[in-house]
C-alpha cells in the first residue's frame, strides 16, 4: 500500500437553528444563543430551523419544489460548503467530486395519514380504501421527496456534484460512517476530494411519534444535554452539515487553504444490552484514535438521552481536564446532521485558533483559553452506534 | 499460484460464499434451477388488498413469514437467510463471528401502514389529529417500533447475529443499492482494511404505499393478466418494471485470505465503477454520457478492454425508459461488438429486487460464470427493433462465459457497475 495521504477539510457549510454561514454560527456560540420553539409541539421541544432564503444556493424554484425542507436544508448547506471550498461551478472537479450523504427519510404528507387514520377510526375501512386514498391523494413526486439517497440526488441536480454518490443510512452512526469512509478512501487514494454530510428536519409530527415511541423527546422546561439525567431525551433540531474534504496534494495544488486536518474517524456498534458497553466502547474508540488526554478538547452529539449520555459522561470523566462542548444543548439532535455538524464546528474552533464558551449551568462543561490544536468529535447514538473524529491544526 | 495482486498492485478480491432468496424461492440451487428454466416468481399480489391499484402484481417473497409483519422485518429475514447461506458456504469465521465489516443495502425504513392504523385507533376521539398521534406514542407501550423503524435497525441485527466487525453500513443508492454494497466491500479490501467483508443487499417492501408511490410515478408494468408475462425487458410492447422482493448476500474475501484458507473461489469481482447523472431526479441524461462513464470506469477499474467482456447482466428493468437507454449507452462502449454479446435480464422472472437487485444479481452473474449457461429473458415475443441487442430470449443458453458486467442503475442519477469473472489463473 501506498503511504497514507493527509485529509484536509477545506469547505464547511452550516445551516441551522442558530442561522447560517460560519460567522453567524460563531457569534451565536459565544454569545451562547439558543434557539428553542416549545410551544408549536408543546410539551415537546424543538430547535426550529433559522429563517433562510433558499434561494441562495438552490436557484430554481422548481428544484425548491421537488424537495422537502430535509433535502433543501441539506442541498443549501452542500452549496455553501462547495463555496466555502472554492468549489462552486468548477465543473472540472465537480464532476468527478465524490459524495457521501447521511440521510434519513423525507416527510410525509399528514394531511393525507390523518384522513386516513380517521377514517379508519370511524370503521370507514374497505379492503381497498387505503389503496383508493393514497393512489388519490398522495403527491406523485413526493416519493422523490422522501427517498434517501434523494438528497444527494438534489446536490447532484442543484450543485452538479457527480463523481460517485452513496448514501449511508442509521441514524447518528451514519453520519460517522460518512466521514470514517470518505476519509478512508482519500487517505487510500481512492477519491481526491469529497462532499461529506447530512441534513435534518427536527420540526416533524412524525419523527417527534417515531422518537416517542421509545420515549425519547426531552419535555416540558429545556434543559442543557449535562442537566437532563433526571428528565431524559432530547429536543430534536433541524440542521444541515456538510464539509469538503480533501487530499492535501489535491488542495495545495488548486490552491485551497484548510480549515484543518481530519485525521482519524474511528467507529463501533457496542452491545448496549450490557451497562456500561457504550463507557468500555469509547474507551477503545478514543485508544484507536491514538490521542491522549492533552488533546484537550471534545465536542460531542450527547443527545441527552439515557442511559447512554451517562455512560458517556462517565467516559468523559475518566479523562481530567478535558473541555467539553455538547452541540445537543445548542443545536438539539440533528440526528444525521449532528457528527458533521461537530466536525465543522471543531474545524471553525480550530480556524479560527479558539473555542466557543461552555454553555451549560452544572459545570461539565469548563471554560478554555488557550488556543485548540486538537478537537475530538464524539457522536453516540441514542440507540446504537458511536464514534470519533480527530480534528487537528494544519501545520 | 497466481500473484494475489492485479495489476494496478491492488489485493484481488474474490467471492466465497453466496446465498440468495427471490420470488423463486430460498438458496442458489433452487434459484438457479428456476431460472435457468424460465420460470416466472411474478404473481398476484395477496398479501394485502389488491383494490384500486394500477399494478397488482409482484414479485413476493411468500414462503417466508414475519409476525408482526413489516416490509423491514421481511428484509431483515430474508437477508438472514440469503446471509446462512452465504457463510455456510464460504465455511469463514466461525457461528456469530464475521471476521470483517459488513456493507448492507437496505430499503429506507419508515413507520408502516399498519403500525400507524393500530396507534390511531389507540386515540378515543371521534376526529382527531396527528398531535394526538403523538400524545398516544409514548409511555413504553410501542416501544418495539422505534427500534423497528430505525433505518439502521436492520444491520444492527445482523451486525450482531453475525458478529461481523466494526460499525455496520446501511445504504442506499435506490435500485443500484446492491451493486454499491459490493462496490464498498472491494473497496475496503483493496485498501487493506479488512480480508473480508460481508455484503448483504435485500428489499422486502412490497406494500401497498410503495406500489402506489411507485405506480404513480408511472414505473410500473400494469399488464395484470397473466403476471407471470408482466415483465418483458427489451421488448416492443413492455410497459414497466415489476417490483420485487429479495436478498443476495456475498462473502468478498482478499485471493490471499481465500487461498491461504483454503477456500473455493466462486468468482472474482474484478471491477466496480459508479457514475452520477446531475441530469434529473427519475431519468436519465438523454445522452447517456453518465451510464457510458460509468461503464467505461468499470472496464478500467477491471483493466479490461470491452472485447473481454462476454455477457451482460443487463438491468433491464422493461420500463420503456430504461431499455432504451441501456441500449443506447451500452452500444457506445461495446460498439459494433454489441450485437454479439449474449444479454439477459433476470428482471423478466424474478421481477425488480429494487434495493438488492444488484447483489442479486451479481449472485446471478456468479452462477452464470460457474455453469456456463445463460439464464434467459422471459416474455421476450415482441422484441423492441431499435434495441439490436443479442438477447437470450426465452430459452436459457450454453456459452463460453469468462467476464460478466452486470449494471445497475437507479432513481437520483445512481450508476453503479461490477465486472465479475471466474477464478484468476
Amino acid at each position: 500500500m501506498t503511504e497514507r495521504k493527509e485529509v484536509w477539510i477545506t469547505g464547511i457549510g452550516v445551516l441551522s437553528s442558530l442561522g447560517e454561514g460560519l460567522d453567524a454560527h460563531w457569534d451565536a456560540l459565544n454569545a451562547k444563543r439558543i434557539n428553542i420553539d416549545d410551544k408549536r409541539f408543546a410539551p415537546y421541544i424543538v430547535h426550529p430551523l433559522a429563517p433562510v432564503s433558499f434561494d441562495a444556493q438552490i436557484p430554481k424554484k422548481g428544484d425548491q419544489r421537488q424537495m422537502e425542507a430535509w433535502q433543501r436544508i441539506g442541498t443549501y448547506a452542500a452549496g455553501m460548503a462547495l463555496d466555502s471550498a472554492g468549489v462552486k461551478g468548477n465543473q472540472e472537479i465537480l464532476s468527478r467530486m465524490d459524495m457521501i450523504v447521511a440521510a434519513g427519510g423525507g416527510e410525509r404528507d399528514l394531511a393525507v395519514d390523518t384522513a386516513i387514520l380517521n377514517a379508519d377510526a370511524r370503521g370507514n375501512f374497505s379492503p381497498g380504501f387505503l389503496n383508493e386514498r393514497l393512489m388519490s391523494e398522495l403527491r406523485p413526486t413526493l416519493f422523490l421527496a422522501q427517498l434517501s439517497n434523494l438528497l444527494a440526488g438534489n446536490i447532484a441536480i442543484v450543485h452538479g456534484v457527480r463523481g460517485t454518490s452513496r448514501t449511508f443510512m442509521g441514524e447518528e452512526a451514519s453520519s460517522i460512517d460518512a466521514a470514517r469512509i470518505a476519509v478512508a478512501r482519500i487517505e487510500a487514494g481512492q477519491s481526491d476530494i469529497a462532499l461529506v454530510g447530512g441534513a435534518y428536519n427536527g420540526e416533524r409530527l412524525d419523527l417527534l411519534v417515531l422518537f416517542e415511541f421509545g420515549d425519547f423527546n426531552l419535555t416540558g422546561e429545556f434543559t442543557p444535554v449535562w442537566a437532563r439525567e433526571n428528565n431524559s431525551g432530547f429536543a430534536l433540531g433541524s440542521a444541515g452539515a456538510f464539509l469538503v474534504l480533501e487530499s492535501r496534494e489535491h488542495a495545495e495544488a488548486r490552491g485551497a487553504k484548510p480549515y484543518a486536518k481530519l485525521s482519524k474517524v474511528v467507529a463501533d456498534l457496542a452491545q448496549r444490552k450490557q451497562p456500561g458497553a457504550v463507557t468500555k466502547s469509547l474507551e477503545a474508540l478514543w485508544s484507536k484514535l491514538g490521542v491522549d488526554d492533552d488533546v484537550g478538547v471534545v465536542v460531542t452529539g450527547a443527545t441527552g438521552a439515557e442511559p447512554v449520555t451517562s455512560e458517556e459522561r462517565a467516559f468523559l470523566r475518566q479523562h481530567q481536564g478535558l473541555a467539553v462542548r455538547a452541540t445537543g444543548t445548542m443545536f438539539g439532535h440533528t440526528v444525521e446532521a449532528q457528527f458533521p455538524l461537530g466536525v465543522a464546528l471543531a474545524a471553525l474552533s480550530v480556524s479560527r485558533g479558539a473555542l466557543f464558551p461552555p454553555n451549560d449551568p452544572t459545570g461539565f462543561e469548563v471554560e478554555k483559553s488557550d488556543p485548540p490544536t486538537q478537537i475530538v468529535v464524539m457522536g453516540t447514538g441514542h440507540w446504537q452506534g458511536e464514534g470519533m473524529a480527530l480534528v487537528e491544526a494544519v501545520k | 499460484m497466481a500473484t494475489p495482486r492485479d495489476k494496478f498492485g491492488r489485493p484481488i478480491v474474490v467471492v466465497t460464499g453466496m446465498g440468495i432468496v427471490t420470488s423463486l424461492g430460498a438458496g442458489k440451487a433452487d434459484n438457479w434451477a428456476k431460472l435457468v428454466a424460465g420460470e416466472s416468481g411474478i404473481k398476484t399480489v395477496t398479501r394485502f388488498p389488491i383494490d384500486g391499484l394500477r399494478t397488482t402484481m409482484a414479485g413476493t417473497v411468500d414462503f417466508v413469514s414475519v409476525d408482526p409483519f413489516t416490509s423491514t422485518s421481511l428484509s431483515e429475514r430474508i437477508a438472514e437467510i440469503a446471509t446462512d447461506e452465504a457463510l455456510a458456504q464460504s465455511g469463514i469465521g466461525s457461528k456469530g463471528d464475521f471476521p470483517g465489516p459488513l456493507f448492507l443495502a437496505v430499503a429506507p425504513v419508515e413507520t408502516e401502514w399498519p403500525q400507524r392504523l393500530e396507534l390511531g385507533r389507540t386515540i378515543d376521539k371521534k376526529e382527531f389529529d396527528y398531535y394526538d398521534m403523538l400524545r398516544a406514542s409514548g409511555g413504553g407501550r410501542f416501544a418495539p417500533y422505534h427500534d423497528r423503524f430505525m433505518f439502521g435497525s436492520v444491520a444492527k441485527y445482523l451486525a450482531e447475529n453475525f458478529g461481523t466487525k466494526g460499525s455496520p453500513i446501511s445504504l442506499s443508492t435506490a435500485c443500484a443499492s446492491g451493486a454499491t454494497a459490493i462496490q464498498l466491500g472491494v473497496e475496503a479490501i483493496r485498501r487493506g482494511e479488512a480480508d473480508a467483508a460481508l455484503c448483504v443487499a435485500t428489499d422486502g417492501s412490497v406494500n401497498p404505499e410503495a406500489v402506489v408511490r411507485f405506480s404513480l410515478l408511472s414505473a410500473l408494468s400494469t399488464q395484470n393478466d397473466p403476471p407471470q408475462a408482466a415483465s418483458k425487458p427489451f421488448s416492443k410492447n413492455r410497459d414497466g418494471f415489476v417490483m420485487a422482493e429479495g436478498a443476495g448476500a456475498l462473502v468478498l474475501e482478499s485471493y490471499e485470505a481465500a487461498t491461504a484458507r483454503g477456500a473455493r473461489i466462486l468468482g472474482v469481482v474484478a471491477g466496480c465503477g459508479e457514475l452520477t447523472d446531475s441530469f434529473h431526479r427519475t431519468r436519465s441524461s438523454p445522452d447517456g454520457k453518465p451510464i457510458i462513464g460509468c461503464m467505461r470506469k468499470t472496464l478500467a477499474d477491471a483493466g479490461m478492454e470491452p472485447e473481454q467482456i462476454d455477457h451482460i447482466n443487463a438491468h433491464g428493468t422493461a420500463t420503456p425508459e430504461n431499455d432504451k437507454m441501456e441500449y443506447l449507452t451500452t452500444s457506445a462502449v461495446f460498439g459494433e461488438q454489441i450485437s454479439k454479446i449474449p444479454v439477459s435480464s433476470n428482471k423478466s422472472m424474478v421481477g425488480h429486487t429494487i434495493s438488492a437487485a444488484g447483489a442479486v444479481e451479481a449472485v446471478f452473474s456468479l452462477l452464470t460464470l460457474e455453469h456456463q449457461r445463460i439464464p434467459p429473458t422471459i416474455n421476450y415475443d415482441v422484441p423492441d427493433p431499435t434495441i439490436h441487442f443479442d438477447v437470450v430470449g426465452n430459452k436459457a443458453r450454453d456459452a463460453r462465459v469468462t467476464a460478466v458486467m452486470s449494471n445497475s442503475f437507479g432513481f437520483g442519477g445512481q450508476n453503479a457497475s461490477l465486472i465479475l469473472t471466474r477464478e484468476p489463473a
